[in-house]
């Protein structure tokens, strides 16, 4: 663990300076631990894949207070962990269809791979939280499957549906809301992965598990999915 | 009791200190470009530290009083003048309901801040007002959209009794050459020795590609050893420099995570002070460290905190001068 100042209200954590499963737990672990025993100085936390950029109320805390109070919080959660390595695991309800999963036969071609194997292998892992940014409650899944991992498209769509689910190289995610995107589009889940008007907001935490399973047409419908274009 | 937006120009957004709390689900903070000019705005009236106002981006708006008022006017100056009498920021201004303010185009500095005795209000939306128009969060109504014509910004009654204005010595010159200080953090070892020389000694220029987002500026390109970095939290005036080489500085409405190199961060007065330079200006940088900029920035909220409405207050001359 390495603690680094920023700027006056901000330092950044690291946990390790690759992108692996463990990572993701330890910075799942500290955001938590910090979310709960720092609030009285901690203004704005962003964690992401390997490290925790934490911003703290200058008036109260200089950068020795802060990396003093950090590293006795984080030791702590750290010691604690061994016994509770509870990771929520939240399931998505996906369309896999061309109808809403504008790429998927692309993804099929690349993989040389019939649909059916292309969904079953998308569906049959959990993956990891990495990071949440881009927009709003846009969250970074891995790791997927090295057979699907077609990367990016070389124009990124205008616009891509809101719930679409999209693969780029070894990542997954879903658009919360319709923006501009590269991802290759396989299909569309009815979930809303943000919700300004609900408790926790985002469907998802860094550090959560994520597994999809795959539902057909009427399904997708009677859980409220839609198929406007954009 | 409101304004009427009688003219929108090109971009009014209703500003209070920022959305805090929220950044780990991918929400920027927002709020206003130049702290500097906002928190001295609230100051000279006496608001709360984080009451909303409108930040006058680029130019032009027009407002008509609907009751009785005192605002108060910093950043940039735009041109603005009071039923069509010239007037100049960094103080307060009584208003009379049928007053008419309205801003032009730049002389000095980009933004302009306009604060109401007590504060607008508008609705909140994740705690806050601050307009981030990419997320649709904020505004008059929590949905992201600038100022338009026909809006009503309410207020309530104001129990100002006098004006006031700030010091000189605290006025800051938004024309002159702009030296900003550089705290070397994130991947600044990742930059040999001569491209920091390249980076430090040299003069950039801002670009015409800014926005709320970012400052692209154009100078030497320097390079990093590194191709990318594992995405990360970004800080608000953290300097990336994508492959070109041309440093991009970060501003409010930023996203939250990015996976450029960064060779630093400036403060977040150095940064106000960057906003309010348009394309064409000059800047430089200089490597300064933490402590400095908490020096720098103890400093101000001392000032504010401190400051007088007596010793900087009007004359009475000026006072019962009604623009």
């Amino acid at each position: 663990m390495k603690i680094e100042a920023v700027n006056e209200n901000t330092c950044i954590v690291y946990f390790g300076d690759r992108i692996t499963d463990d990572n993701a737990g330890l910075v799942k672990q500290a955001a938590e631990a910090i979310r709960q025993d720092m609030a009285d100085v901690v203004t704005d936390l962003v964690p992401s894949y390997t490290s925790v950029l934490v911003c703290y109320d200058a008036v109260k805390m200089d950068r020795f207070g802060i990396a003093t109070r950090l590293r006795q919080t984080l030791t702590r959660s750290e010691r604690e962990s061994q016994m509770d390595d509870a990771s929520t695991t939240i399931e998505l309800p996906v369309y896999y269809d061309p109808e809403v999963g504008l790429d998927l036969d692309d993804v099929c071609k690349y993989a040389g791979l019939g649909r059916d194997d292309v969904v079953r292998i998308h569906s049959e892992q959990t993956y990891r939280v990495y990071a949440i940014g881009f927009s709003p409650g846009f969250a970074y899944l891995g790791i997927t499957d090295q057979r699907i991992a077609l990367p990016r498209k070389a124009t990124p769509r205008q616009k891509v549906p809101t719930g679409s689910v999209g693969i780029a190289g070894s990542q997954t995610a879903i658009y919360p809301s319709s923006t501009p995107g590269g991802w290759q589009i396989i299909g569309r889940t009815p979930k809303k992965m943000i919700d300004w008007d609900s408790e926790s907001l985002a469907l998802v935490a860094v550090g959560d598990r994520v597994q999809f399973r795959s539902i057909d047409r009427q399904e997708y419908i009677d859980l409220g999915g839609n198929f406007d274009e954009l | 009791m409101s304004f009427e937006v009688l003219d929108a120009g090109m971009l009014a957004l209703l500003q209070d200190s920022g959305r805090y709390g929220y950044q780990h689900i991918g929400v920027t903070t927002g709020g206003p470009m130049d702290e500097h000019a906002f928190f001295w705005a609230n100051r000279l009236l006496g608001n709360a530290t984080n009451a909303a106002q409108i930040e006058i981006n680029i130019g032009r708006l027009g407002l008509l009083a609907h009751a009785d008022t005192y605002i108060a006017l910093t950043g940039a100056d735009l041109g603005a003048r009071i039923n069509g009498k010239e007037v100049t920021p960094w103080r307060t201004f009584q208003i009379q309901r049928g007053d008419r303010i309205e801003f032009g185009m730049p002389v000095a500095g980009l933004r302009a801040y306009i604060a109401v005795a007590g504060g607008l209000k508008p609705a909140t939306k994740l705690g806050s007002c601050a307009t981030v128009v990419r997320e649709g969060l904020g505004g008059l109504d929590g949905r992201g959209q600038k100022l338009a014509k026909g809006d009503r910004l309410e207020f309530d009654r104001s129990e100002l009794q006098s004006g006031a204005s700030l010091p000189p010595q605290e006025i800051p010159d938004y024309q002159k050459v702009l030296s900003l200080g550089v705290i070397p953090c994130y991947q600044y070892q990742h930059f040999s020795p001569s491209e920091r020389m390249t980076f430090f000694s040299g003069t950039y220029e801002v670009s015409q590609r800014i926005d709320r987002m970012g400052y692209r500026l154009t100078g030497d390109p320097i390079h990093s050893d590194l191709d990318g970095i594992i995405s990360e939290g970004i800080a608000y005036g953290a300097i990336q420099v994508p492959s070109d080489g041309q440093p991009i500085v970060l501003m409010k409405d930023r996203q939250t995570i990015g996976g450029y190199p960064k060779i630093g961060c400036l403060s977040a007065l150095d940064a106000g002070q960057l906003a309010q330079r348009g394309p064409g200006a000059v800047v430089r940088f200089y490597l300064t460290d933490v402590a400095d900029a908490e020096a720098k920035r103890a400093i101000f909220s001392h000032k504010l905190e401190t400051w007088k409405a007596s010793l900087g207050s009007l004359t009475a001359a000026e006072r019962n001068c009604q623009p």
